[in-house]
């Protein structure tokens, strides 16, 4: 395990393959071939959590969900994918053109670079001799990174909903820049007191910080050892409404606002904001399972080829729990009025998020 | 051969590219692809089938922009605390009492727009007759 020091910075990760020197060439074809397979299984995942929204939604609501496309339905997301490539690609004379066409495109983009520094597990020994973090890029300040580039994708949809020139998009397009810049301040300081306890912006350290168990059994991840279940609690809700998710999902209230800043939008630019919310979903995941909950440690056993996978499993594992929830809270909670909304993030947890700080910050400094 | 920084941020901006070409892609693929029939019902605005009035380039609530501003002042906030809970177990008590007293006048800031009814929307704002 990488230790907490400054030569950590070092050669090993010009190297990128610890243990040998890569040429700049090298080096940017093993980036390229991590981002083409990272990207990959991203897509992927988007387009089956989709299915699987659909699937188990249609399930608690005492329906089937998608049937018809192959065995469970399982073909339906490339059916999809298909039709709103071929389906009516619109661009109404009243949109502001430039930003119309950009919103989609920020959207993608933002939701999709945020996953670049996410580590999904240990490093793992290449064939041809060394090992090579499961990661695209390991920065040390990957956290600070994610939260700029997920403010950045407010753009998108406050820019779709004002290019498009249409009141329900103005209105969607409002709705979800205030709501997600409001929780955006809930979610910023909830992490804080796992910043403190950790003292790393690199999310492989913070992960690290959080190996190995207190009174024999309990795992040491931060929402049990630091205490940081409020933090979490906080960090779910701000994440519920960051992404704009029922219980939070005014902003594309289909029963006032048709939908939102992307009524407007036809064929892939339509799609593209999914994939966006989707992605988001499963970004917004993958850190809360890294900051609250250990990451991928997990028991380990068997061969060695088994413990080298394992990591990479218990960490898709709890991926998927936090998906399986965000569906489970969709197929279950109602929509909040918009001020209660509004009531809910600044006055409750604005507020339990700067407490929750305080009280962290005050173990821990009376402890060092 | 490149140094540490370079490094670091080069994958990323690896992925940022190729992540454009494939937002941009999907984008033209579609336009490409995608057979273009216009009607005039189809080129306007959607209104759930009503002849809309006007455009959408009206004057909307100022609680938006106040919000905006708002987050802002509480980002910077929490721009602030991040490298102070990097290094508070090296500044210890001193670190801490510092901090409170930064947190406090926000606080007096945050409960100063919360009595003004800045937060309030709908119902409770209408009834003290503000924003």
């Amino acid at each position: 395990m990488p230790q907490r020091s400054a030569d950590y910075c070092g050669l090993q990760f010009i190297a990128f393959i610890k243990g040998k020197v890569l040429s700049l060439t090298t080096f940017i074809i093993v980036s390229v071939i991590k981002i083409a397979i990272v990207l990959f299984i991203l897509l992927t995942a988007v387009a089956y959590t989709v299915w699987l929204e659909r699937k188990v939604v249609g399930h608690m609501q005492n329906r089937w969900g998608p049937t018809r496309v192959g065995p469970f339905g399982l073909l339906q997301p490339a059916a999809d994918g298909i039709k709103f490539l071929f389906k009516e690609d619109l661009t109404p004379p009243h949109v502001y053109k430039p930003l119309y066409i950009a919103a989609p495109i920020i959207a993608v983009v933002c939701a999709l670079t945020s996953i670049a520094v996410i580590p999904f597990g240990n490093w793992v020994p290449v064939p041809g001799g060394g090992s090579t973090p499961l990661q695209i890029t390991d920065i040390n300040i990957g956290l600070l990174v994610i939260l700029g580039i997920t403010s950045i994708g407010v753009y998108g949809v406050a820019l779709s909903g004002w290019s498009s020139n249409s009141k329900y998009s103005l209105l969607g397009g409002l709705r979800a820049s205030a709501q997600m810049v409001s929780y955006e301040i809930a979610l910023g300081l909830s992490l804080v007191g796992v910043l403190i306890l950790s003292g790393s912006f690199s999310l492989r350290e913070i992960v690290a910080a959080q190996s190995g168990h207190f009174w024999g059994f309990i795992p040491n991840w931060n929402i049990f050892r630091g205490c940081q279940f409020i933090a979490f609690f906080i960090y779910l809700m701000a994440a519920y409404a960051e992404t704009n998710r029922i219980p939070f999902d005014l902003p594309e209230a289909e029963t006032e606002l048709v939908a939102g800043y992307h009524t407007e939008y036809s064929a892939m630019k339509f799609a593209m904001f999914f994939m966006a919310e989707y992605a988001n979903m499963i970004t917004v995941a993958c850190l809360a399972s890294l900051l609250f909950l250990g990451g991928w440690h997990g028991p380990l056993f068997g061969p060695q080829i088994l413990q080298a996978i394992l990591p990479v499993f218990w960490f898709v594992l709890r991926v998927f729990v936090f998906l399986f929830i965000y569906i489970w809270v969709r197929g279950t909670l109602p929509r909040f009025r918009y001020d209660q909304l509004m009531a809910f993030g600044w006055k409750f947890l604005l507020p339990l998020s700067i407490a929750n700080l305080v009280v962290t910050a005050l173990v821990v400094a009376l402890r060092a | 051969m490149p140094d540490n920084y370079f490094a670091r941020y080069l994958p990323l901006l690896i992925h940022l590219v190729i992540v454009g070409i494939v937002a941009c892609g999907m984008v033209l693929l579609s336009w490409l692809i995608g057979w273009r029939r216009p009607t005039r019902a189809k080129m306007a605005p959607y209104e759930c089938g009503m002849a809309p009035i006007g455009d959408a380039r009206e004057r909307f609530s100022v609680k938006f922009y106040l919000v905006a501003m708002l987050f802002i002042l509480f980002d910077v906030e929490a721009v602030f605390l991040y490298p102070w809970a990097i290094i508070l177990r090296d500044l210890k008590m001193f670190g801490f009492w510092e901090m409170i007293v930064y947190i406090d006048i926000v606080l007096v800031g945050f409960f100063y727009i919360w009595k003004k009814g800045v937060l309030d929307w709908g119902e409770a704002s209408m009834k003290r007759g503000g924003f």
